[in-house]
């Protein structure tokens, strides 16, 4: 063991190199490591902020699809009401007119078969006339007997 | 040794611990020293070439492939060199929080220093003893001892550093009264003034010289383990140095830890008002 000067060089040295490495090499890499760490803190809170954002969109989308789906089926019951209304007086404005037309033909048949009598009367009345006249030509002169012929005629 | 067979044991030992030495000749002219009876002739005002050489390579090269990471620093893509370097400086600050309470940015620099530097300079243990030797032999050095920490100097010359950073950060903070009442009136109470005087003296002592000595031997012996399993024929010597070079990686990291730990608690009690 042998102390010489070489314990000054190496003092000096030691001196040196501490003061390079607090100058010019332990800021930049403290430096850094810590804007990692603050860099990964912050991308880490922003992930949470992303989750929770995400979880209340989805909450508000639900809402929404449950609020369509309610509104849809409100729509289909009314729409389903609604046609239920429409073939109820359909049926029975076709009813009434139905009704009508069984009218107006039972009154056309009436009518006809009044004509029809009338008219059938009138012939008949003609037939026993020219019978009755035939029958009678010798006896009864159409003249005088008018008044009685044309009661019977009336009342065929 | 099979390359040096004209050497005896004891001159091969001799030779492996003996520093290239620069100094002043006793007749007044600058040189190397030739033999171990010369560099002695030398006295206190020499240098050995090889510990300063090797430690200043060894610590720039710390400092500038640290500040070359630092650099080219990726926040958001370290690569795998930088993730090295980063779980480095991690783990010296968590050992500076764990230990230093006061505030000085001096102190986890100078932490990182010690750490790596000293890790450094252990590592050249794991050489090959003979290695850079023979090669520098080749060039014509006569004599090169490639561990600077196995050299008293340097470990001196760090907790003598260590030593003036601990008085001058006491003085600092707790005053120069502060300071020498720590010492004077501790641990016996006012009336014990030169018992106290002197169990805290010896203890202030005591702590850079313990520092540069438990350093200094961790590595000295290790080194000696190595030039003696050196002396066996090689094919034995591997199935020695290989156990031992793994064993020594733990003291080699081990040595460097504890160094700068206590670098850390020296300047933590330095910086400590209230006792």
């Amino acid at each position: 063991m042998n102390i010489n000067a070489t314990l000054f060089g190496q003092m000096i040295m030691f001196a040196m190199f501490t003061w390079f490495c607090m100058k010019f090499v332990w800021p930049p890499l403290v430096a850094a490591m810590e804007e990692r760490k603050k860099r990964i803190e912050s991308g880490l809170l922003a992930a949470e902020r992303g989750l929770s954002e995400h979880k209340e969109a989805q909450q508000k989308s639900q809402e929404i699809l449950a609020a369509s789906k309610d509104q849809a089926a409100e729509i289909i019951a009314n729409a389903g009401r609604q046609a239920a209304t429409m073939v109820e007086d359909a049926k029975g404005v076709a009813a009434e007119q139905a009704d009508k037309i069984k009218l107006n033909a039972k009154a056309q048949i009436e009518q006809e078969s009044k004509r029809v009598k009338n008219e059938l009367k009138e012939q008949v009345s003609g037939l026993v006339m020219q019978g009755v006249s035939s029958v009678l030509a010798k006896e009864v002169d159409a003249r005088t007997h008018q008044d009685m012929l044309g009661k019977l005629a009336q009342t065929l | 040794m099979s390359t040096n067979s004209a050497l005896t044991s004891g001159e091969y030992i001799k030779h492996h611990l003996q520093n290239l030495t620069y100094g002043q000749f006793p007749d007044g002219e600058w040189g190397i020293a030739h033999s171990a009876a010369e560099a002695k002739a030398m006295g206190f005002w020499a240098f050995h070439l090889d510990t300063l050489g090797f430690s200043f390579v060894l610590g720039a090269l710390f400092l500038l492939v640290f500040r070359r990471v630092g650099k080219n620093m990726t926040i958001s893509t370290p690569s795998g060199f930088q993730n090295f370097i980063e779980s480095i400086i991690d783990f010296i600050n968590e050992n500076v929080s764990g230990s230093f309470n006061g505030k000085n940015p001096l102190i986890a620099p100078l932490a990182l220093t010690c750490f790596v530097w000293i890790v450094l300079m252990n590592t050249m243990d794991l050489l090959p003893v003979d290695l850079l030797p023979q090669i520098a032999a080749l060039a014509g050095v006569e004599y090169l001892k490639v561990v600077p920490t196995a050299d008293p100097n340097a470990t001196f010359g760090m907790s003598l550093g260590i030593f003036i950073l601990m008085i001058y950060y006491s003085i600092k903070n707790k005053g120069l009264g502060g300071f020498i009442g720590e010492l004077a009136f501790h641990p016996f109470g006012k009336m014990m003034f030169p018992v106290n005087l002197l169990l805290e003296g010896i203890g202030l002592l005591a702590r850079p010289v313990s520092l540069a000595l438990r350093l200094f031997g961790n590595m000295y012996a290790g080194e000696l383990i190595f030039i003696l399993i050196a002396l066996f024929p090689y094919w034995i010597g591997w199935s020695l140095s290989l156990p031992w070079a793994i064993f020594h990686i733990l003291i080699v990291l081990l040595q460097g830890f504890i160094f700068m730990t206590l670098v850390i608690v020296y300047m933590d009690m330095a910086h400590q008002t209230e006792h």
